[in-house]
This record gives structure tokens, C-alpha cells and sequence, in this order.
């Protein structure tokens, strides 16, 4: 297994504006209704990653570290 | 006439006067979808119509921004946004401006801003109800409001916007001014950016500017040239794209007395009905900056070299029936309706959420305080355009009620 960093993507909070799979596209993908997911879940730490969630527009992705729990970059899904 | 067919298709488009979707667009789309085309700077560069193909264009790695910015590229005009700014750039260089100001621009950030947006639209719309008419509603309201938000967001002084936004014209339009024209412009803009940041750094204030300050004094995130340029382009494109996407919105509502009126009626639509009319949008010239493609790669079946400019046309995609039916009709209440109005990709419309929240507030308080015998005040062939390096825009929209 990978490990390191989980990916979590709020599909409902996706606006579908490409901008991950643009910026990270090692990491996400579009679906066939258009909306981004990650293609997988799992991964070992990648800055790409962290600059796609800070980058999205409607902040759907998290970034997780599965060790420590940690919030690494914070999306709708982890906002308190 | 022998020898035209050989010739290639001059782009934009020759016919940048009508109130349609140039009807090249459609055509290519169907027969030719990825079509070699002349520059007005002479360089060649390929036309992508089809809304897959231009999907594929602005997610691929491969078609680059800094390889279009580089000495020696293939150029649409005088002009471009500048190899320092976030759109002259690749990842991770873009990535790490885009971070610096992304969370200033999110969907949730731009909530809270809404109150106070609609405070600015309707102090306009109080003088516009005053003025004597026929009132143009760029100077009073399309441009007015897009510009006393993005002035405020980035702490830059409003009683310097007729300056400012003359200089933005020549520095954005496609082939109004020369080049010396444009370069004179870029400088002034930047030698009063230079003196306003100074200044800044001396006494800093709560908005975006002091933030990118900091950013680069205390952070080391950026470049003094870097920093000069975020500001330039936040300040030009932030105000110019809204203020040409309102007024072409409220145009082709004027077009349309149907929609105007189904949104009289129904004001609850306004939110769907800015998709619709983003989308629908026919002055549209490129949409986006040109990409150059660092490798060889395939767009559509034809293959595309390393070095060869590739322009992705937002509106013919737009317009792609495979994906909207009915594509030319304006439905304020499309739905589904993933238009690309904003881009895709990695350089998607960083205001966007903004851009979205001040063309509906825009729109919902016109609807608001103007009554339903809102029309043109003139024939439409009186109006004047102008053309700008990715959409042509009315040069003023005369009114009457
Ligand atoms: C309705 C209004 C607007 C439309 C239609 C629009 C459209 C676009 C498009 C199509 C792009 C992509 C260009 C390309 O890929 O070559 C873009 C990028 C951009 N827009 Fe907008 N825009 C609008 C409003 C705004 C506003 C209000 C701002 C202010 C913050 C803004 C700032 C930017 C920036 C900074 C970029 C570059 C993003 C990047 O390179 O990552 N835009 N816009
Ligand atoms: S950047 Fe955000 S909104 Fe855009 S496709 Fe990715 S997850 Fe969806």
C-alpha cells in the first residue's frame, strides 16, 4: 500500500471546474457526469496535491495524513 | 473566386459586428474541428472548436502558457497577460501564485461578500434611476460596479479608475493601438502599481494587495516583478471581464424580450439564467490566451507540432450541440448547463465565485429597481464594439424605460 496521505473529495461541493485535474492531473480525474474524483485514494506525499486542494474554487478536497490524522490541507469536509 | 479556398481562414473573424456567434465557429466545428488559422500578427496557430477538444486542450500538461509568453512565440496581438503573471505561467510556478490569493476568491469567501456587493449595485442603480435618459449602463453600471469592487478588494484608490481602466483598454485590445501604444500603457500601469505598493509597505492596510506584500517580504513567495504583475492582472482582468460579461448579459437580454421578461417575472431564475447567458455569450472572440505546445501531441485527429500555437474557442465550444441542445437558443433555465464560459483546467477563472455573485446581484438588482419597459434606446446597428484580445465588447449601452 501507499500510504502517507488520504484524499477525500466532496462530489456535492464540486463544481467541476478542472482545476485539479489541470493542475494534478497524476491525481484526479473527471468522471463521466464531469465531476473530478481522485484516481486513487491513497498516495504518497506530493506538494501537486496540496496546491490542487488549495486551489480549488469551491475548496471540495481534503487532504489527510493517515498516520497522524492530520489535516493537511483543509477541505469542505474538514472545516470546523 | 479562384484561390480563396486555399487561403487561410484570417482569425478572429472578419465579422465582429453582429450580435450572433460568428457562424465560422459552427461551421469549423462541424467539418473541420481542429483548423489552421492566420493571426492578425501574421503567426498561424490552431483553431480548437469542439467542446471535448477544448476541454482536452486546457487539462493537457503539454499545452503550455509560459512556452506562449517565451521570445519568438506565436502572438495574437500586441499583448498578452506577461510572462511573470499567474496566467503567463505553468504548474507548479502558477500553482504557487494561484495559492497565494485562491483563498481570497473561494466560493465560501465570496458569500460573505455578497451584503456589501449589493450595497455598491444598488448606490449605482439609485443614480441611474435619477439620471437623465436614455442612460448608458456601462459608465453608470456594468463597469462601474465590477470596478469599485475589485478597486476595494485590492485597496486600490477609485478616484484613479478613468486612468487606470484607459490604460487596462490599450493593454487588453487586440489591434486598436500599436505596439509602442501598448507598451507605454504596460509601463505607466506598472510605474503606478510600483509607487502604490511602496506605499503600502510603508503604512499596510487589511485587502489583497497588503496580503501579497507580505507574501512576498515575509514569505519570500514571490518576486518583486511577480508581485507588481498579480496586482496588474487582478486589477485589469478582474474589472474588464465582468464589466464586458455584465453588459453583454443585459444586451442579449434586451435581445431577448421573452427572457426579459420570464426573468421580470421570475427573479428566482437569475442564478441559472447568469450560466445561461455566460454561456450563451456571442462575443466570445478566443475566450482564452493562446497555448503553444511544448511536444507533439494530438488534438481531434490532427496532429499538432511542438512550437505550434493552439487557440481553444470557449464560444464555439459553448455552442457545441452535442453537449447543449439547442445551443443557439438563450434558456435562462438550462439545466445541466457545464459551460466553459470561465475556462477549464488549471487556469480555470480564479474570480469566478466573484465574477458569478456580481453578475447575479448585478442582474437581480436591475430587475429590481428598473421597471419591465427596460429596452435599448437606440437601433442595435448604432451601437460601436471593440475588440479585445479574448472577447469584443459594446463600447456603451444606451438605455431608456
Ligand atoms: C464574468 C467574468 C469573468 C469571466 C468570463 C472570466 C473568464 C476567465 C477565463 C476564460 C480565464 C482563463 C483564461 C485562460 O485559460 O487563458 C480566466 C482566468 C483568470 N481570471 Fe477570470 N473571468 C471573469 C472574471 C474575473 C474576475 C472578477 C477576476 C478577479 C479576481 C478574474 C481573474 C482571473 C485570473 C487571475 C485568471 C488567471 C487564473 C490562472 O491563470 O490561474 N476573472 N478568467
Ligand atoms: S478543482 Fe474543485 S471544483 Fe474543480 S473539479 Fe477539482 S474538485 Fe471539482
Amino acid at each position: 500500500m501507499t500510504g502517507g496521505w488520504r484524499l477525500e473529495l466532496d462530489r456535492a461541493a464540486c463544481r467541476n471546474a478542472g482545476v485539479c485535474v489541470g493542475i494534478a492531473g497524476a491525481y484526479f480525474e473527471l468522471d463521466a457526469d464531469g465531476r473530478s474524483r481522485p484516481r486513487a485514494e491513497l498516495v504518497s506525499p506530493d506538494d501537486a496535491v496540496v496546491d490542487a486542494a488549495f486551489a480549488c474554487p469551491m475548496e471540495a478536497i481534503s487532504v489527510l495524513d493517515t498516520r497522524t490524522g492530520r489535516v493537511v490541507a483543509p477541505g469542505s469536509l474538514h472545516q470546523t | 473566386m479562384a484561390g480563396a479556398d486555399q487561403r487561410k481562414l484570417s482569425f478572429p473573424f472578419p465579422d465582429t459586428s453582429g450580435s450572433e456567434l460568428p457562424s465560422e465557429f459552427a461551421r469549423l466545428r462541424e467539418e473541420q474541428p481542429v483548423a489552421r488559422v492566420v493571426l492578425p500578427t501574421g503567426d498561424e496557430a490552431w483553431l480548437v472548436t469542439r467542446y471535448a477538444d477544448v476541454r482536452g486542450v486546457l487539462t493537457n500538461p503539454l499545452f503550455s502558457r509560459a512556452a506562449a509568453e517565451a521570445p519568438g512565440a506565436p502572438r495574437i496581438g500586441h499583448s498578452g497577460p506577461g510572462p511573470h503573471t499567474i496566467l503567463g505561467m505553468d504548474p507548479p510556478d502558477h500553482t504557487r501564485l494561484r495559492r497565494l490569493v485562491a483563498q481570497a476568491f473561494t466560493a465560501r469567501r465570496v458569500e460573505e461578500l455578497r451584503p456589501w456587493i449589493e450595497k455598491i449595485a444598488n448606490s449605482l442603480l439609485f443614480a441611474v434611476n435619477v439620471a437623465p435618459r436614455p442612460v448608458d449602463l456601462i459608465a453608470t453600471y456594468t463597469l462601474a460596479l465590477p470596478l469599485k469592487v475589485i478597486f476595494e478588494l485590492l485597496g486600490v484608490d477609485y478616484e484613479d479608475r478613468d486612468k487606470l481602466h484607459a490604460w487596462a483598454e490599450v493593454i487588453f485590445s487586440l489591434n486598436a493601438h500599436s505596439a509602442e501604444a501598448v507598451a507605454k500603457a504596460r509601463g505607466d500601469l506598472n510605474e503606478y502599481l510600483r509607487t502604490m505598493i511602496d506605499a503600502r509597505r510603508r503604512k499596510p492596510t487589511d485587502d489583497l494587495v497588503s496580503a501579497l506584500i507580505a507574501a512576498r517580504d515575509e514569505g519570500d513567495k514571490l518576486s518583486e516583478d511577480e508581485l507588481v504583475d498579480f496586482v496588474l492582472i487582478l486589477l485589469t482582468v478582474g474589472h474588464m471581464s465582468t464589466a464586458n460579461n455584465l453588459t453583454s448579459a443585459i444586451f442579449s437580454l434586451l435581445r431577448h424580450p421573452d427572457q426579459l421578461a420570464r426573468l421580470y417575472e421570475n427573479p428566482e431564475l437569475v442564478p441559472d439564467a447568469v450560466e445561461e447567458l455566460l454561456r450563451y455569450n456571442p462575443f466570445t472572440l478566443t475566450g482564452t490566451q493562446l497555448r503553444v505546445a511544448v511536444a507533439d501531441v494530438e488534438v481531434g485527429g490532427v496532429q499538432v507540432h511542438a512550437g505550434d500555437a493552439v487557440v481553444a474557442a470557449l464560444g464555439a465550444a459553448n455552442h457545441d450541440p452535442s453537449v447543449f441542445a439547442d445551443a443557439g437558443t438563450l434558456d435562462l433555465a438550462r439545466d445541466p448547463n457545464p459551460h466553459v464560459a470561465f475556462g477549464y483546467g488549471a487556469h480555470h477563472c480564479l474570480g469566478a465565485q466573484l465574477a458569478r455573485a456580481e453578475m447575479q446581484i448585478g442582474i437581480s438588482a436591475l430587475i429590481r429597481r428598473l421597471p419591465n419597459t427596460l429596452r435599448l434606446a437606440v437601433p442595435e446597428d448604432w451601437l460601436t464594439w471593440r475588440l479585445g484580445l479574448t472577447a469584443r465588447s459594446l463600447a456603451s449601452l444606451p438605455v431608456v424605460w
